[in-house]
C-alpha cells in the first residue's frame, strides 16, 4: 500500500503543478456496480468483476473491440511464426505504477503466474511456453495448433514482476495466489493501466486516480478520478443515478429500463449479451429424456419469444443455440421452435401421451428473473402433460445441488471465457468425464462422441473459416438432437448521466474501457 | 448485585454457546463457500483440494471444536470474503450501524414524547386522531417500502402536473405536491470525521448528516408509532391515577401536572422498553441498510449469507447475541437503580 500511497502523493503533487495533461484529465466519475472487486489480485478469481478491475488498473496485450475483433494494447503487433507459435512485439516505454519499466520479463512472469492460478490454468492449458526473445519480443507457443491463441492472449495483463517478487514482512511470497485469506497481491497493485487505486474499503468504496505516466496518451479519456461504490440492491442503484448521486451504473435491472429511458437527464445503453440461459434434461435420471422425441417435444413446448417478451420485458434475445451472434459457431439458420400441437404430437409418438412427473431446480438470485423463468417453463411443460415439481434456491445453495445433479431439469447460464463457441460445448454438452473435466456442467448427461470429436477437431483448426463451419455444424446437430433447452441470451444494460459518454467504451464482454471514457 | 452479574455472565456464555452450535449446525444449509471464490471452470479436483486446505472436509464436530478452541482465545475465525479476522470486520462495520441507530433514536425521542403526551391529554382532538391514524399506517408499512417512497420523494424528486398550470390555484397545488429531491440516496458519503480506531463519524459534517437523514427516518418509521402509542397509553393511565386527581384538586396548573408529575412516571416503563427496543432496532437495520447501501453490520451480514461466508455469519450472530445480553442486563440494572424495590436475582435481595 505504501507504494500506492507514494504514487498517490506524487500524482497530487503533479496535479498541483500546471501540467497540461492534468488539466485534461480532471473529471470525476462516481459509478455504482452491483459488486466491488473481491481482491486486487487479478489472478485469484476469474470473473466479470475481476476483468473489469484488470482493464482499469492493468492493460492486456491486446483487447476486444466492439465487433469482437482485436486491437493492440501492450503488444504493438503480432505475427504467426509457425502453426504453433505467435510472435509478439511489446510496446516500448511503458511504465508500471511503481515506476518500473515494462519488458518481456514481466510478461513471462505473468504468464507463469497464470499457469499457477487455479482459475486460469484451464484456459492456459493449450500453451506450452512463453519464449522470451529479447526485452521487447516474445513468442507464445502452444503444444498443438490453437485457433484461440489471440482470444486467450486478451487475458494476459502484464504484472510488475519486480513489484510482485520477494517476500513480505511475515515471510510470505509476494507472488503467491491465495484464495482465502490475505496475500500481498490481494492488497497491493502495480499495473500499467490508466488508473491507480488510491483508497479501498472492501464492500464500501474503491477510489481510483488517473495514472500520470499512462502510456496511452492518444486515449480521449478525461476522467481523473473514479469512485466505485458497490450497490447490490437494484432499486437503490437506479435511484442513485436518478437522484444524481452517481454518474454511471451497471447493470440496469429490466424493470427499470423504461424509467431510465423516460428520464431526460439519463442515457441508457443496451446490448444483446453473450450469456446463454438454458435447461438441461437429465437422461440418467429420467428414462423418457433418452428419447429424442421427448426432448424435441419439450423444445417445441417452450416459448422462448414469450419468455423474452413477457418475463424479461424484451430484455433478452430468444435463443435456439448456445453461440450468440458474432461467435464463430453462431448458426443463422436456427430459430426457436414453438408449437404446442406439434409438441403434443411428438409426446404421443414417443408413447408419453399421458405425460410424466419430473423435478426441476433453478437458482433464484443468480440470473435475471431466473425463478420466474423456471415457473413459466414449468407451466409450459404442463401443456404437454409433464408435471413439474419445481424448487428454486439461492445461488449459494443451488450450485452444490447442481454439482450433485439433484433434479431432472436444471437451469444454468453460461458465458464463454474464451468468447468462443467451443467453450460452451466443452462444459455443457461434452460427454461428462471426471478425469479430463469435460462436460463438467453437463447436467443433462447428454453424450454424443461424434459431436465431441467434431469440436475437438475444430479446436486445432487454425483456418478460422473452416473452423466456423465445423462449429456451426455442431450447433445444428445439437439442435436436431434437442440436446438441451436453450432459452435466451441475457441482454446487457448500462446507464449514465447525459454528459457521461459511455456508449463508445462499452462492449458485450461487459468490461467498460473506462480509461477511454469522455465526460463532457 | 454481584450475584445478578454472575448469573448474567453465565447466561451470556450459555447464549453464545447455543448460538455457535446452531450457527455451526446450519452451515451445511448455507451453501458452498467455495462457489463464490472460484470461477465456474475450475475443476472438481481443484475444488476438493481447496476444501481440504480450508478444513471444510473435516467432520462438523472437528470443525466446531477447532472453532471453539480458537474462540476461547478470542479468535472468531477469518472471513473468507474479507480475508481478515471476523471481529475486525464486524468492528469496522459497527460504527455505521450504531450511528444509524442513534440517528433513528434521536428522531424517535424528539417526536414520540410531545406527540404521545399531546395525544394523551387531548385524546379527542382531531390532531390526536390524525397522529394515531398515521401511526397505525406507519406500523403496518414495511421499512423497505417506506425507504423506497422516501427516496423517490426526497432524493429523486417528484414533479406533479395534475392540475392546470395556467390557473393560479393549479400552479400552487402542483408546486405544493412536487418535491425537489436532492437528498443522498445511498451510503454514508465522503465527509466522515475520524473519531478513534476504525470509527469514522458522519455526525460532524453537513454531508454526513444529510446522508443520515433518509436511512434514519426509515428506520425510525417502525419504532416511532410504537413509542407514540406506548407513551400515550402510559400517560393516559397515569392521568387517571389518584395523585394526579389530587394535584388537580389542589389547583396546580395543567402544564405543571402534565409535564412534571405525570410525564416523569410515564417515562419509567418507556425507558425500560426503549432499551430493549434499541437492541431490536439493530436487527431492523438489516432491511434499512440494504435499501440504502448503508455500510453497516446489517448489510455485511446479509452479504455474508449470500456468499456463504460462514465464519463471518457465526461471528456476527455471536456479537449480536452479546449485544442483546448486555442491553438487557444494563436495562435491568438501570431499572433496579431507579426502582430499588425490584429484586434483581429473584432470590434474596
Amino acid at each position: 500500500m505504501k507504494k500506492l500511497l507514494t504514487a498517490f502523493v506524487g500524482s497530487m503533487a503533479l496535479a498541483a503543478a500546471p501540467v497540461a495533461m492534468s488539466a485534461e484529465a480532471n473529471k470525476e466519475l462516481k459509478m455504482a456496480y452491483d459488486a466491488d472487486p473481491v481482491t486486487l489480485d487479478i489472478h485469484e478469481q476469474l470473473s466479470g468483476g475481476m476483468l473489469q478491475l484488470s482493464h482499469m488498473t492493468f492493460d492486456p496485450l491486446l483487447r476486444w473491440t466492439k465487433d469482437l475483433g482485436f486491437e493492440p494494447r501492450l503488444a504493438e503487433s503480432w505475427e504467426r511464426v509457425d502453426e504453433n507459435t505467435m510472435r509478439f512485439k511489446l510496446r516500448e516505454g511503458v511504465t508500471f505504477h511503481s515506476g518500473n519499466e515494462l519488458t518481456t520479463k514481466d510478461v513471462k512472469f505473468t504468464f507463469d503466474r497464470l499457469k499457477q492460478s487455479q482459475d486460469y490454468k484451464a484456459i492456459f492449458k493449450p500453451f506450452s511456453e512463453l519464449k522470451v526473445i529479447d526485452d521487447y519480443t516474445f513468442e507464445l507457443v502452444t503444444s498443438e495448433p490453437y485457433p484461440l491463441l489471440l482470444n486467450t492472449a486478451t487475458y494476459i495483463f502484464p504484472m510488475d514482476s519486480e513489484f510482485y517478487t520477494g517476500e513480505t514482512e511475515n515471510g510470505q511470497s509476494k507472488s503467491a495466489i491465495v484464495k482465502h485469506g490475505n496475500s500481498f497481491a490481494s492488497e497491493n497493485l502495480s499495473g500499467t493501466g490508466p488508473y491507480v487505486i488510491t483508497g479501498r474499503q472492501q464492500g464500501v468504496r474503491v477510489e481510483f486516480e488517473r495514472f500520470d505516466d499512462y502510456w496511452d496518451t492518444e486515449s480521449p479519456g478525461n476522467v481523473g478520478k473514479i469512485v466505485l461504490t458497490p450497490i447490490k440492491e437494484n432499486n437503490t442503484r437506479v435511484s442513485a443515478l436518478l437522484s444524481g448521486g452517481v454518474d454511471f451504473i451497471a447493470p440496469v435491472p429490466p424493470t427499470d429500463l423504461e424509467r431510465i429511458r423516460r428520464d431526460k437527464n439519463a442515457d441508457l445503453v443496451t446490448m444483446s449479451g453473450t450469456r446463454i440461459i438454458l435447461f438441461h434434461m437429465n437422461q440418467d435420471r429420467v428414462e423418457a429424456f433418452k428419447n429424442p422425441k421427448v426432448r424435441e417435444a419439450i423444445a417445441y413446448a417452450i416459448n422462448q419469444e414469450g419468455i423474452a417478451a413477457k418475463i424479461m420485458k424484451g430484455f433478452a434475445t430468444p435463443a435456439a443455440q448456445m453461440s450468440p451472434a458474432g461467435y464463430q459457431g453462431h448458426n443463422d439458420a436456427l430459430a426457436p421452435r414453438f408449437d404446442v400441437a406439434k409438441a403434443q404430437e411428438l409426446m404421443k409418438e414417443a408413447g408419453y401421451e399421458d405425460g410424466f412427473t419430473i423435478t426441476m431446480m433453478a437458482p433464484n438470485n443468480r440470473y435475471v428473473n431466473d425463478d420466474k423463468i423456471a415457473q413459466a417453463v414449468a407451466a409450459m411443460l404442463a401443456r404437454i402433460n409433464i408435471k413439474v415439481d419445481l424448487k428454486t434456491l439461492p445461488k449459494a445453495q443451488y450450485w452444490p445441488e447442481y454439482d450433485a445433479r439433484a433434479a431432472d431439469m436444471m437451469m444454468i447460464g453460461w458465458h464463454a471465457d474464451t468468447e468462443d463457441s467451443a467453450n460452451f460445448f466443452e462444459f455443457l454438452t461434452f460427454c461428462p468425464d471426471a478425469d479430463s473435466g469435460a462436460g463438467q456442467y453437463n447436467a443433462g448427461n447428454y453424450c454424443n462422441p461424434e459431436i465431441d470429436a467434431l469440436v475437438n477437431k475444430a479446436n486445432v483448426e487454425t483456418d478460422l473459416d473452416k473452423r466456423a463451419e465445423m462449429l456451426k455444424e455442431v450447433e445444428q446437430r445439437l439442435y436436431d438432437d434437442a440436446a438441451f433447452v436453450p432459452l435466451h441470451w441475457q441482454d446487457l444494460a448500462w446507464a449514465s448521466k447525459k454528459n457521461v459518454k459511455i456508449e463508445p467504451i462499452l462492449n458485450v464482454m461487459n468490461f467498460p474501457y473506462l480509461g477511454d471514457l469522455v465526460v463532457e | 448485585m454481584l450475584a445478578f452479574l454472575v448469573q448474567r455472565i453465565s447466561q451470556a456464555v450459555l447464549v453464545m454457546f447455543v448460538i455457535s452450535v446452531i450457527a455451526f449446525a446450519i452451515q451445511d444449509g448455507l451453501g458452498d463457500p467455495l462457489q463464490q471464490m472460484v470461477g465456474m471452470s475450475v475443476s472438481q479436483e481443484e475444488r476438493e483440494a481447496l476444501r481440504d486446505e480450508m478444513g471444510l472436509n473435516d467432520p462438523l464436530v472437528v470443525q466446531y471444536l477447532r472453532f471453539a478452541g480458537n474462540a476461547l482465545q478470542g479468535d472468531l475465525g477469518t472471513s473468507y470474503f474479507y480475508g481478515k479476522p471476523t471481529l475486525d470486520v464486524i468492528l469496522e462495520h459497527l460504527p455505521a450501524t450504531l450511528e444509524l441507530v442513534i440517528g433513528a433514536s434521536l428522531i424517535i425521542l424528539v417526536f414520540s414524547v410531545p406527540i404521545g403526551v399531546y395525544a394523551a391529554i387531548r385524546p379527542q382532538a382531531w390532531l390526536s386522531k390524525f397522529f394515531m391514524g398515521v401511526s397505525t399506517v406507519g406500523i403496518s408499512i414495511p421499512v423497505f417500502l417506506t425507504a423506497i417512497v422516501l427516496i423517490q420523494l426526497f432524493s429523486i424528486g417528484v414533479t406533479v402536473d395534475w392540475f392546470p398550470e395556467d390557473a393560479g390555484w393549479g400552479q400552487w397545488l402542483n408546486a405544493a405536491l412536487s418535491t425537489q429531491g436532492g437528498l443522498p440516496s445511498y451510503g454514508r458519503g465522503d465527509d466522515l470525521t475520524p473519531l478513534f480506531g476504525t470509527w469514522n463519524s458522519g455526525f460532524f459534517s453537513q454531508g454526513g448528516i444529510l446522508h443520515l437523514v433518509l436511512p434514519s427516518v426509515s428506520l425510525a418509521s417502525i419504532m416511532l408509532p410504537l413509542f407514540i402509542r406506548l407513551i400515550r397509553a402510559e400517560m393516559m393511565e397515569v392521568l387517571q391515577s389518584d395523585y394526579i386527581r389530587y394535584a388537580r384538586a389542589k389547583g396546580l396548573s395543567s402544564p405543571r401536572i402534565n409535564f412534571l408529575h405525570a410525564l416523569k412516571n410515564t417515562m419509567l416503563p418507556v425507558i425500560t422498553v426503549g432499551g430493549v427496543q434499541i437492541g431490536i432496532m439493530v436487527a431492523y437495520t438489516i432491511l434499512t441498510e440494504t435499501v440504502f447501501q448503508w455500510p453497516g453490520v446489517g448489510l455485511m451480514f446479509l452479504e455474508a449469507i449470500t456468499r456463504s461466508d460462514i465464519p463471518l455469519i457465526v461471528a456476527y450472530l455471536m456479537v449480536v447475541g452479546l449485544i442483546f445480553v448486555i442491553t438487557n442486563t444494563v436495562v435491568d440494572l438501570v431499572y433496579g437503580l431507579v426502582n430499588p424495590t425490584v429484586k434483581l436475582t429473584g432470590k434474596k435481595a
